[in-house]
């Protein structure tokens, strides 16, 4: 780890201006302070963020929710809120990394974390996200973890997120302040595919800080939950995801909102599914007629084949466990 | 145990001082045994790129008061340092184990603020006013805490290195209440490997100390 040198940021006033003079905030730290330790990560200086004002979790006027950028994975997947209006995301929380993990990460550094590629992680191998124009060693390399949705020649990194597929899903905005003031950006704008800047991931100024990410109403009921398959059972990173959320009146289906985890660059919104959705009765075959075009566009690699249909399948069944519910 | 993170170089304080040069920082003071300890070399200047080596002439440690098992503790540490290097080679607490020390293992868990944590991924310069537990402060006197009691009953461990770290996320899950069942307990201690696989004893000690049994 390179020397850096470190303050406490009393107040977001603070933050920001230590933050607009290079400073890189800290909050949980978990995947910073190890890719530090990588030296994948060198700040100069670190801003300890962990005391300012952002941990409340608050219903808004029309009847969604701001999780402040500050709450720990474990409170917000307790939260009476976040689990009766959206067990989407709690069960995505829960099924992420570890409890130690989920009692230290926050909300704002989870949707900031970087990927798990160990070719980003190893300072010895070529990566255009780490050194922008060196290469991608991954795709001549092992590659069956890596996406299949969103890659570019220059990168075909996951985004190791449960959470964000969630939040994606339901179309959640993310609230940022910064030098110039507050703003909101929808969350599919605010991660980046890689393109031709892979190094570029958030839709992020200079020393702008998220202070929150508002979940936006929708009709009651809405049945949702999230399906993560994986190489083992627990404490493990996704292979496919599915973050499903319907809204079903009168025998029909309203409101379909699903998104797919561990197969794209970023995580992977599917209107094409939800599309298929809309207007109709729930049946079995609906489910595999609308997850079959889950996989729509996949460009995959030697060894992440299996991914495409593996995300069909992924969708279909949290179709069926959503969708049989309601 | 990592062998090439500066950290890791800086040699153990107390006993073997070495030669302060401009890029040996003092490791840490402290309060309670008064004693200043140098580490070891922490990096050449050679492998420092212009604008970290500026970062690090400015102020590359911070001064942090925190208690660790009711004792508070004033020092002085390289901003590098996570809190389990200041648990083992600062305060000469080392029942807290380095195992990946990159948060996978759970060697490494302490209670801080009553909530199981990685040490090996917090800075200890963050702890201000932290009170932090670590496997030696579990027992009363001779009295052992009913979850070691239940790893020594169960037979819960056989190398014993990830011991420290299940019992203090055992603590952890079941101050949480995730003891429900069995599977709960599991799912809940996931992220406390071990590589002798005492897994099903893990478990049923969880459970004795919870009172499920």
């Amino acid at each position: 780890m390179y020397p850096f040198s470190f303050v406490t940021a009393p107040s977001t006033r603070e933050a920001l201006a230590a933050g607009r003079r290079g400073g890189r905030y800290i909050a949980g730290g978990t995947t910073l302070v190890d890719l530090m330790r990588e030296t994948v990560e060198r700040p100069g200086t670190l801003v300890d963020i962990s005391r300012l004002p952002l941990r409340d979790i608050t219903v808004i006027e029309r009847g969604g929710l701001r999780i402040g950028a500050l709450v720990t994975m474990s409170d917000a997947a307790a939260h009476r809120k976040v689990r009766t209006l959206y067990p989407v995301v709690a069960q995505a929380l829960e099924l992420s990394a570890s409890a130690q993990l989920r009692n230290m990460a926050t909300i704002g550094g989870n949707i900031m974390q970087r990927t798990r590629c160990t070719y980003f992680r190893d300072v010895t191998a070529t990566c255009n996200k780490r050194e922008p124009g060196t290469g991608c060693a991954a795709q001549e390399g092992f590659h069956r973890t890596h996406a299949i949705l969103g890659t570019s020649e220059e990168c075909v990194a996951t985004h190791p997120s449960d959470v964000a597929v969630a939040f994606a899903a339901l179309e959640a905005r993310v609230h940022l302040l910064g030098p110039d003031g507050q703003r909101t950006v929808p969350f599919a704008d605010f991660l980046l595919r890689p393109g031709d800047t892979p190094n570029r991931e958030q839709a992020l100024h200079q020393g702008e800080l998220i202070t929150a990410v508002e979940v936006p109403a929708y009709p009651r009921p809405l049945r949702s939950g999230y399906l993560k398959v994986r190489d083992r059972q627990s404490y493990e990173f996704a292979l496919t995801s599915a973050a499903v959320a319907l809204h079903v009146r009168g025998g029909v289906i309203r409101e379909a909102k699903v998104a797919a985890g561990g197969v794209g660059t970023v995580p992977w919104k599917l209107p094409a599914v939800e599309e298929a959705l809309i207007g109709e009765r729930p049946s079995e075959r609906l489910w595999a007629r609308a997850a079959g075009s889950a996989a729509d566009g996949a460009r995959p690699l030697t060894h992440n084949r299996f991914k495409v249909e593996l995300l069909q399948r992924t969708v279909e069944r949290q179709l069926r466990i959503v969708g049989d519910s309601t | 145990m990592s062998t090439e993170t500066p950290e890791s170089a800086a040699s153990p304080p107390a006993r073997s001082p070495s030669t302060p040069s401009r890029r040996t920082f003092i490791a840490t003071t402290t309060a309670a045994g008064g004693v200043v300890a140098a580490g070891g070399l922490v990096a050449g200047p050679a492998l420092l790129g212009a604008q970290e080596a500026a970062a690090a002439d400015a102020s590359p440690s911070s001064r942090v008061s925190l208690t660790v098992n009711g004792e508070r503790h004033i020092v002085t540490v390289d901003n590098r340092t996570s809190l389990l290097d200041l648990l083992r080679e600062h305060l000469d607490l080392t029942g807290s184990k380095k195992g990946c020390n990159a948060g996978a293992c759970g060697a490494c868990t302490v209670l801080v603020d009553g909530r199981r944590v990685n040490s090996c991924l917090i800075l200890a310069v963050r702890l201000e006013g932290a009170e932090v537990t670590t496997v030696e402060g579990l027992a009363r006197g001779e009295r052992l805490h009913p979850l070691q009691q239940a790893f020594i009953d169960q037979d819960a461990f056989q190398c014993g290195y990830c011991t420290p770290g299940q019992i203090m996320s055992g603590v952890g899950c079941i101050e949480e209440g995730h003891t429900g069942s069995a599977d709960e307990i599991r799912e809940s201690m996931s992220g406390n490997l071990c590589r002798c696989g005492c897994y099903v004893k893990i478990v049923r000690a969880v459970e004795q100390a919870s009172g499920r049994k």
